[in-house]
Order: structure tokens, then sequence, then C-alpha cells
């Protein structure tokens, strides 16, 4: 009976009965609610093109149309695959279409149906952007109806990922048509409302700033936010309104030291992250507070003496209960809570500690704080690695850090763990953070004997950091993306500084004389600069500069003369005579500047250059040539002199500049 | 405690220094708290009274919790014995060490660089949620029943028949009192409302004989309206039998018609009788805590809201409260035909008009005279002609030789009264209140005249309202008027015994 009854009304939807349909349609209504199988089976029956038929057809009477905007609307809160059978049957584009209808009752039902449709996960929603109608009708339907506002604002926040969705929406005027609806009585308006401003603003600046100056009924709408922020509105709504905000901020559209920001703002976020809210608003709380805090140093300090943030989000890496169903209805996933909290967690501390050393060491006071980072960096959850990563990138910014804490933990395994196999999206702040590492661990830095236990501990490390920290630098250094380039090179740099002869040879053997010359002709002037440097800090003590030159020398110098006659700012000029300075401090390696005059004479050029920063690079040069303790010093003073340099550096006595002055004297002092 | 070491080292003291910001909670060793500060930063203390709870701020930060468990201000045993010392309330107290440092103090003299109206909003909400979800188990729906009674019986004390027989209709909940009994009292307020005591008296000992008999006090008081209406010109005895019933005059629409104006609720539960002048706040529509009204703007006040109230009312209550309005109407007539024009420019509306006789402003007059005159049309043609100015008794000779022939009747009930009870100081003060009127040639502009506003027809009409129920062995008080008054009174306590939520809770709120 049952069955018969069903096929009945499929039969006399598909019949060309007319009569039957509109009672039939309203069977099937009733039918499918809330009943997944019967959905299933509804749509495997082929019932959607004929409903989309009909709501295309403006022959059918409107009544008619409207049931079969709203069994669509059913069908769509069932199963991701009935959502998929309805976008893939072009049911997106024909409720569309069916907004520009007079009668409300239909555009609300088709309303319904697509705010379900772009509700759920990989929604067509490029849709609304392709017919350039559709967005303006939308907004010009905006204010008809609660459920218009309600289901339009839904579909805008969920449909605004890219920076051209917010550019098309602004430009439609989204803001001025969403800024009454903060107003709103109903909460079902105001939070998609905020939803919406969020997304709109977000990293965008020119959306912010339009944002920030409209206004309704003579408020700006941060104004109107702000009243949002209120504590006696529920919860959902002040962690909304303080993240329109904070995107608003960040979008340069409010300055971070206005009163809104820097009392109102952050304190709702940190309000967010307390024990009494939800787990949910307690991870948006610290992942917003980061974005909020991560650049201004101001924001920083005063959020970490607030309501005790940093023992709150101590307590949220100890929280182990791991999964709970999602409280928002909207989306019923499996969240794992623990990892969420973790990230949240490790990203705020990242931001609070970005710029002060107080800071930080109230940061690492942290119960096992240590211990959480290196199991973050281990765990498989992307998120919790990237968070533990920056976290510990914006603690290595710390010195005291890296000598004592660092070193106790071998923060550096998972790390180029990380680097070797992890996502992609970890490399920048990984070789940031490698870098700072390579500050410490660099070797021959001097350190008092009692901590001698701890030396033989941080050598060993030491060894195996180079193993693969020069492999991972050198890989980095070949990349297409210039700030991946830049770490790479950097890294090296800093490996380099002060090194063992065999690190630096390892160094050049790995990356290769090709590579590190290619990088001298690198579009990013800082990669050139760290380029530079490296080479410096390779050529540094005196047998080491013999050694490397005997192999390198003949590139090397082929190198500074490229760099030399090229177009580049001072900067680089300056790093590269001081490469030659580092050349002519050897005992052998002296003879590649003074056996190619081309050279000499360019640092004759250098010595009367305009920029006294070049001078002094290109005198401290011809002092280590002249230099009279070293052997063949009388032979090398004889060619200087005959080439001028004697009476150039005599001239030279009447500069002004102090430096520069002693730098000639003392060179002017080795002729004999 | 010592006051000559810093706050927190000692016993019952606490304190956040300075110079390390550590917390110190009754002991000389602190706890690792907040930042340090020094001088220009602003400090604030907040002692949170509902979960004694204390935070810092700097500069106008919350630096968090600081101190939980805090001595309550007075626990319950001291009420009964309150020369406990030890458990002392707290002050704020500051300790200096340097000589010559300076502190200024602010208790919100001016605005705290805190935002602690925020705090506080969120606390009156939390407290709101603590009571809207308190936990009550309905297992058997008793709750709920519970809740239908309070509203039935409020309907039915009120004689607000119509509504009440429908609500109990959809709810089935019974009604203890039978229909033609509410509606009986429903009459007498109509009239004691309508200032027609005499009537109301006589209909008082026909339906309820011997009630009177029983409570010479309240006849008293009844009598002593009487007079005052008698002044008023508006008690039938003056005024002519023109209107004899007022069944009569609203026909058909009468059985489902309500009082017309809102009852008193008496905010002290203990109060045995309803004193006109002690009432006052607790009802819902209205201000009735008119006392000697010295202007006029405060009749209107009232007569707008009743204007208001009919919105929520049935068609038959509209045509009661035309009629209340016809009134007035009638009053500002029979007192002065010339302001009636200055009426009509809407004078009131801007509050200028001080004098107390104009009762109406000119438009709801002329809208309830043009608009319902299908009833009032007879009522209208009663109405003595104008004179110059409002008249004792309406200005008939007649009616004040029966308005002081009253008095004389009064004056004898009230020695026989004193006689037979001993004196009483209330009915002592109504009658010297009510006789004050005649010594004024225009008693309406008199010290003594805001007896005659309509507004003090509400508590007498309450008395005896709650008289007639209790000689019908019914609740004098309808149960939601209780729980309004235990809750008034049970807020009182708490502020006495000094629980901090009281001061998060507004039993208005829940009055609208």
């Amino acid at each position: 009976m049952d069955v018969d009854g069903r096929m009945g009304m499929v039969d006399s939807i598909l019949s060309e009965n007319k009569d039957k349909w509109l009672e039939s349609m309203i069977q099937v209504k009733n039918r499918v609610i809330g009943n997944n199988k019967q959905k299933d089976e509804i749509i495997h029956q082929g019932v959607i093109p004929r409903l989309l038929q009909w709501i295309i057809d403006e022959d059918i009477p409107v009544e008619l149309r409207t049931e079969s905007a709203i069994v669509l609307g059913s069908l769509a809160k069932g199963t991701t695959e009935n959502i998929n059978c309805l976008v893939d049957s072009g049911c997106v584009a024909v409720l569309l279409k069916g907004l520009s209808s007079n009668n409300i009752k239909f555009i609300e039902a088709c309303l319904r149906c697509l705010r379900t449709i772009f509700l759920s996960e990989n929604s067509p929603l490029e849709q609304i952007y392709q017919d350039h109608t559709v967005i303006p009708h939308l907004i010009n339907i905006l204010s008809k109806s609660f459920c218009t506002q309600e289901c339009i604002t839904t579909i805008f926040s969920n449909c605004c990922k890219t920076a051209d969705h917010q550019n098309a929406l602004s430009r439609n005027g989204a803001i001025a048509a969403l800024a009454p609806l903060l107003c709103s009585s109903s909460y079902k308006v105001q939070m998609p409302t905020l939803k919406c401003f969020a997304v709109l603003c977000y990293e965008n600046e020119t959306v912010s700033k339009a944002a920030a100056t409209a206004t309704y009924n003579g408020e700006s709408i941060p104004n109107l936010l702000l009243r949002l922020l209120s504590r006696d509105k529920p919860s959902e709504m002040q962690m909304a309104a303080a993240k329109c905000l904070t995107y608003l901020c960040r979008g340069g559209a409010i300055p971070t030291h206005c009163p809104t920001i820097q009392n109102k703002t952050l304190s709702t976020l940190i309000r967010m992250c307390k024990k009494d809210r939800t787990l949910e608003e307690n991870v948006e709380g610290a992942e917003t507070l980061a974005y909020l805090i991560e650049e201004d140093a101001n924001l920083q300090t005063l959020a970490s003496i607030s309501d005790h943030i940093i023992k709150t989000l101590a307590d949220y890496l100890r929280y182990t209960s791991v999964q709970q169903i999602n409280t928002r209805s909207t989306n019923r996933k499996v969240v794992n809570w623990s990892n969420e909290l973790k990230q949240a967690a490790f990203r705020a501390f990242a931001s609070l500690g970005a710029n002060d050393e107080e800071i930080r060491k109230k940061i690492i006071e942290t119960e096992n704080l240590m211990e959480h980072i290196v199991n973050g960096m281990n765990c498989s959850d992307l998120k919790v690695q990237m968070g533990a990563v920056r976290c510990l990138h914006s603690l290595s910014r710390s010195v005291q850090q890296l000598r004592t804490t660092f070193q106790d933990h071998t923060v550096w395994k998972p790390l180029m763990n990380l680097m070797n196999n992890g996502s992609k999206e970890l490399l920048p702040v990984a070789s940031s953070t490698l870098c700072n590492l390579l500050l410490e661990f660099s070797p021959g830095r001097e350190r008092p004997a009692s901590e001698s236990p701890r030396l033989s501990v941080s050598q060993k490390n030491k060894a195996c950091l180079e193993a693969g920290a020069i492999n991972i630098l050198a890989k980095l250094t070949s990349r297409s993306e210039g700030d991946l380039r830049l770490n790479g090179i950097w890294g090296l740099m800093n490996m380099a500084f002060q090194a063992d002869l065999s690190v630096k040879i390892q160094i050049v053997d790995v990356i290769g004389t090709e590579q590190l010359f290619r990088l001298l002709s690198d579009p990013d002037p800082a990669v050139l600069i760290k380029t530079l440097g490296l080479i410096r800090n390779l050529l540094a003590g005196r047998t080491d500069i013999d050694h490397l030159m005997k192999i390198y020398g003949s590139q090397i110098m082929q190198a500074v003369v490229f760099i030399l006659e090229g177009d580049h700012v001072v900067e680089i000029k300056e790093q590269t005579l001081c490469i030659l300075t580092n050349v002519a401090d050897g005992d052998e390696a002296k003879e590649f500047i003074m056996g190619n005059e081309d050279v000499l004479k360019k640092l004759m050029t250098y010595m009367l250059h305009t920029n006294v920063k070049l001078q002094i690079a290109a005198t401290s040069c011809i002092s280590n040539l002249v230099w009279n303790e070293q052997e063949g010093a009388y032979n090398r003073q004889a060619k200087l002199r005959d080439l001028g340099i004697q009476k150039l550096l005599q001239q030279l006595l009447s500069a002004n500049d102090a430096v520069l002055f002693d730098k000639v004297k003392t060179a002017l002092q080795q002729f004999t | 405690v010592n006051m000559n070491r810093l706050p927190g080292w000692d016993k019952q003291s606490y304190g956040y220094h300075g110079d390390d910001g550590h917390s110190f909670c009754s002991s000389g060793t602190g706890q690792p708290y907040g930042p340090t500060f020094t001088t220009g930063d602003v400090i604030g203390c907040c002692v949170n009274l509902i979960d004694n709870s204390c935070f810092y701020t700097k500069n106008g930060i919350n630096l968090g919790l600081a101190f939980t468990d805090l001595p309550q201000k007075i626990t319950g045993k001291e009420i009964i014995r309150p020369s406990t010392k030890n458990k002392s309330n707290l002050y704020p107290t500051v300790g200096l060490q340097t000589p010559g440092e300076v502190v200024e103090a602010n208790f919100g003299q001016t605005p705290f660089v805190f935002d602690i109206e925020d705090y506080m909003k969120e606390w009156h909400m939390k407290t709101k949620l603590t009571i809207e979800r308190f936990p009550v188990s309905d297992k058997k729906g008793e709750w709920q029943t519970a809740l239908q009674q309070i509203v039935s019986t409020y309907l039915v004390h009120h004689g607000y028949c119509g509504t009440a027989e429908a609500f109990s209709r959809s709810t089935g909940q019974s009604i203890e009192e039978d229909m033609s009994s509410i509606k009986h009292r429903q009459r007498i307020q109509k009239l004691v409302l309508a200032g027609r005591m005499g009537e109301a008296i006589e209909t008082t000992q026909q339906l309820y004989p011997g009630l009177l008999e029983r409570n010479l006090n309240l006849l008293f008081m009844l009598k002593c309206r009487q007079f005052i209406e008698m002044v008023n010109g508006t008690d039938t005895e003056v005024r002519g039998p023109a209107i004899r019933s007022p069944k009569s005059r609203h026909g058909s629409g009468s059985n489902r018609s309500s009082p017309n104006m809102s009852p008193v609720h008496h905010t002290n539960s203990n109060s045995q009788k309803n004193t006109p002048i002690g009432s006052r706040g607790n009802s819902p529509n209205r201000p009735i805590g008119v006392k000697g009204h010295s202007s006029g703007s405060s009749s209107q006040t009232s007569q707008n809201l009743q204007v208001s109230q009919t919105n929520n009312q049935s068609v038959g209550d509209l045509k009661t409260i035309s009629e209340e309005h016809m009134n007035h109407a009638n009053i500002a007539m029979n007192g002065s035909g010339c302001h009636m024009i200055q009426d009509d420019d809407v004078e009131m509306m801007d509050g200028l008009v001080t004098e107390t006789k104009t009762f109406t402003n000119g438009n709801s007059e002329g809208t309830y005279m043009n608009g319902n005159n299908h009833t009032c049309k007879s009522e209208e043609m009663d109405v003595d002609t104008p004179s110059g100015k409002r008249q004792l008794c309406g200005g008939s000779q007649a009616a004040i030789e029966k308005m002081l022939l009253f008095g004389r009747d009064l004056q004898s009930m009230s020695q026989r009264l004193k006689r037979e009870y001993g004196k009483s100081e209330s009915n002592n003060k109504s009658l010297q209140n009510a006789f004050s009127l005649l010594a004024y040639s225009d008693p309406w502009n008199s010290p003594v005249g805001y007896q005659l506003d309509p507004v003090q027809r509400e508590p007498v009409c309450a008395a005896l309202n709650s008289a007639i129920l209790e000689s019908q062995g019914l609740p004098k008080q309808p149960p939601l008027e209780l729980v309004i008054a235990q809750s008034t009174e049970c807020m009182k306590l708490m502020s006495k015994a000094k629980i901090g939520s009281c001061a998060f809770a507004n039993l208005n709120d829940y009055l609208h």
C-alpha cells in the first residue's frame, strides 16, 4: 500500500495530468521531510528534472513551482550525495533564475534551497559569480523579508572565498546593503551578516576600508559591530563581531591603537579563550587573537598581561579528550578538539612572543612546552605541525632560549624531518626557524668552561644537524619561491659563520659553485646580499682563505668582478668589497688580487667613490694587501705605489670621515 | 588587620603589589599574578559579590582572577548574631611604603578606565539566565498547571471574566468562583471606578448582604470616597438619576466587559489593609504612586496609559473605556467649558498646562465623544451646562446640600465607629482629608486636591473587591500578586543579607 501510494504520486508528477500535480507534490513533500531514505528514493525515481522543469516554466501555477522549490530544499537537507545530485542536475542555475519571480513565497523557497546547497562543502559557488546579474539581484532582494535576509547573507558568507569574490560583492554594494542587518532584531540574520563582513574584509584592504567608512543611520560599521561586542550579547555574537573588527584592523582600516581594537576587541577575544566558553569559541578566539596581534608589539604586550592568557592557553595543550561532535548543526563532523586546541594555542603563543623577550620567557615557563612543541611537530595533523613550527620560530628569536631550552630538547630533529617529509606549506616558517637555530649551533662560538657538558651534547647535535641541514638548505636555494631561496642561503650563511674548514668545504660542495654563482644573479637583491654574506663567511680565517681560494679562487674573483661591474645598490657593492678584503687577508690568496690589474683599478675607483662606506671598504682591502708583517709585503707595496695607490691614499688623508681617515692612516703606515 | 603592614600580608587582607606584580592572599608570600606597576598606572580592583572573587585591572586591562572564596560580607547566621566581629566587610585599602607617595582614589566619581559597565551587563545577563533556567522538575505537569492557575486566578480576581473563561477552556483549568459572582464583582468595580460610589455601595449591599455591615471600616472608606466623588460631581447622588445602572448603558456588550482600570498590586505582603499610598510601582500597566498631583500632567499620564491599554482589550472593554473617558470629559465640561477650547490647541501635549482641572486633553475627548456617542449619547445630554469654572458638586445647589448632609452622616458614622472600635488613625485621616476639600474655593487646585483624581478610586476598588472575595471564602489577593509580593520581599531580604546577585536581578524586568 505504502509503496503503491508513493509510486502513485511520483507517477502523477511525471504524468501530464495537470490536476493531480499539486496534490501529489504536497504528498511528496510530506513524505521526504526528515527522511533520508525517502529522499534517496524520490531522487532515484527521477523527480528532480521534472521539478526543475516546473520551476523554470513561468506558465506553471506559482503554487506548484513553490512546492517544487520546497521539495528541492528538503532534498538538499539530505546526504552529500543528495546535494551532489541536485547540483549535477543544474539545480543552482534554475533556482537562481527563479529568484527573478515576483512571488515572495516562491523566491523564499528557492533561496532556502540555495542556502542549504551553498552551506555544503564543495558547493558550486562560482555559479553565483558567472552570471553578472545574480549578485546585484540578490542584493536587491536582500531586505525583502527575514527569510531573504537570512538566506542571502548565509549564501554570501559561504560563497566569498577569494579576493575576486570579495571585490565582486563589494562592487555591487554588498556593504551598504548588509550594514542595516547588523541592527536586525533577528539573531538568525545578525549572525550570517557578521560572517559576511568577516569573509568580505579578510585580508582585503580595499574592502576593509570601504566597510570601515560605511555608515548606517549615522553610525559607522565599526560602531555597529562594537555594540554586538557587548558582554550581554550571546557569546557567539561577541566572537563573530570581534572577528570582523580583527579583520578590519588587519585590513588596515582601523588602527591598532584605536580603543575599539586595543580595549574592546582584544579583551573580547581573550574572554573567548576562557574555560567557560565552548571549545569552538576557545579555538576561534585563540586563532583570531593570534591573527590580531601578530604584527603589533603593543597589542602583544597588552594581550600578554590580560586575564592570564598565557596560562589559559597552556591549558589548551593539556586537553586530551579527543573526539567530540561539533556543536554547530550546519556541519556535523567529528572534530579532534585536542588537536584544534593545540594548534590554536601554538599560534597564539607564536604571536604573543613575536617581539618581546619578557613575554617569550613567560611562554617558555609553560609546563612541558618544549615537549608539546616537539610532539606537535611529530603530530600527523598539518595544522598542529604548522602551529608548533610557528611557535618554535617565534621562540627561536630569543638568543637566550637558543642557548638553553632549545639545546636541551632536540627540536631540530622533528623540524628537519618536517622539512624533508612534511607539507610544502610548512617550508617558509620551518626554514626561517632553522636559520635561527643555526645561529646557535654554529661552531666556534666561545663558551665558558662550566658549560662543557652541554657543549658535548650540542656538538653531537651539531654534527647531525649539519649533515642534514646543509642538504636541506642547499635544496631550498634552488626553489622557485623567493622567500625559500632567501631562507636557504641565509641558513647557509649563518652556518658558515666562524665554521670549521670542513663544514665550509661541505657547504660549497653541497651547494656547488654553479648554484652559488647562479644566486649572484638572483632577481631578489636580498638573496644576492646573503649569498655574498655566505662567501664572506666562508672566506674567513687566513688558512681557510688560502685553502678555499686555492680551489675556487678564479671563480670567486670572476664573481666579484661580475658584481662590481653590475648595476647594484651600495650595500651589495660594499659586501663585495668586503669579500675582496677577506681575500686580501690570506697569504697566497693575495695574489688573486695582486695579479689582477683590473681588480686593482676597480679598487682605486672605489677609493674615490662618493659613498664613504665603499671608500672605507676599498681602503681596508688595500690595507690588507700592503700589511707589512706578511711575506712579500715589500713587492706588493712597490706595485701599488707604481699604480699610484699610495698617492691616492695620501689624497684621502684630507677625508672628513673619521673611520675612513683611520683606515687610510693605517694603510699608509704599512708602506715602508 | 594590622594597618602598618601592606595589604595582603595579614589575615583577612588581600593585595596586589606593584613591585613584583604578585598577589597576596592573607600571606607574606605572594603568588605570581600580573605585571608590575608604577607611577602613572591606573590600578583597579573589582570585588564580585556574587561569586566572592576579585580581579585587578591595570590601565583598563583585566589582569584575571586574583582571589576566589573571599569572605562573604555577612553570612546567614550573622543576621541573628550581628555582634560577630571577625567576619568583617572588605574595605578598599591602598598600602604605601615610601614617604611622599601620592595616590588618587576613584570610587566612580569619574568614569573608570576599565569598562565595568560591560562587565556588569554580563552579570545581569548571567543572573537572568540563572533565574530563567532554574531547573524545575515537572514530571506530572504540576509546574505547568500551577502557572496556568496563577494566570487564571489573576483573571478571575480582577473580573476579566471573558478572558478567564476562554483561558480556562483552552487550558482545562477550573474556575473556583462561578461566573455570575465574577460578573457581580465586575459590576461593582466598574461603578467604583466610574466614581459612582452611591450606586456601588447600594449594589454591594444588594448582592452581598451583610458584607459591609460586617466591615464597617470598609464601608467608612467607601463612604469617604463617596463624599469625595460628590465634591467631584461624579457621584450619582449629585448627578441625578439619569444614569441609574451601568448595565443599562452598555447593554449587549456588557457581559464580556472587564474593569477598565488595571488593578493595584500590593508590594507589601504583610499589609492587611489596602493602603492607598503605600502601594506603588508594581502595577503592570501604570505607575500607581501618583501622590498629590500638583500638575495636570500627572493625571494626564494615567489617562494616556489608559488609552494604550485599550489595544489589549476586547471590543467590550473598549466601550467601557470610552465610558470612562466620557466621565473625564464630563468632569472637564462640568467644570469649565472655556478650557475646552484651549484643550483643542493640544497644549497638554507640551506639558505647559498646569491646571489640575483639565483632566483630558482635547484629542481624546473629541475622539471618544464623536466616535462612541452611540453608547453615550444619553449621558452626554445629561451633562450640566458648563458654567464658567469647575464648581462644587457640579454647581448644583441641591447637590451641595445633599453633600453637606452626607458629610454630617459620615461624621456621625466616624464617631460611632470610634465608640465601638476605638480610635482609628487612618479613618480619622481619611475623613479629615475628605472634609478638607470643602475648605478651598477651588478644591481641584488645592493641596488635598489629589483625592479628586480618578486614580484614587483604584485602591478603594481593590479593597472592596478583596473584601467581597474574602467574604466568599476566596483569597483576597490573587496568587500572582502574592508571588510578586513575595519575590519583592525576597529581594529586599537578599539585599539586607548582602547577597550580591539581588543587585543584578530586577523584578520589573518581568512586569511589563
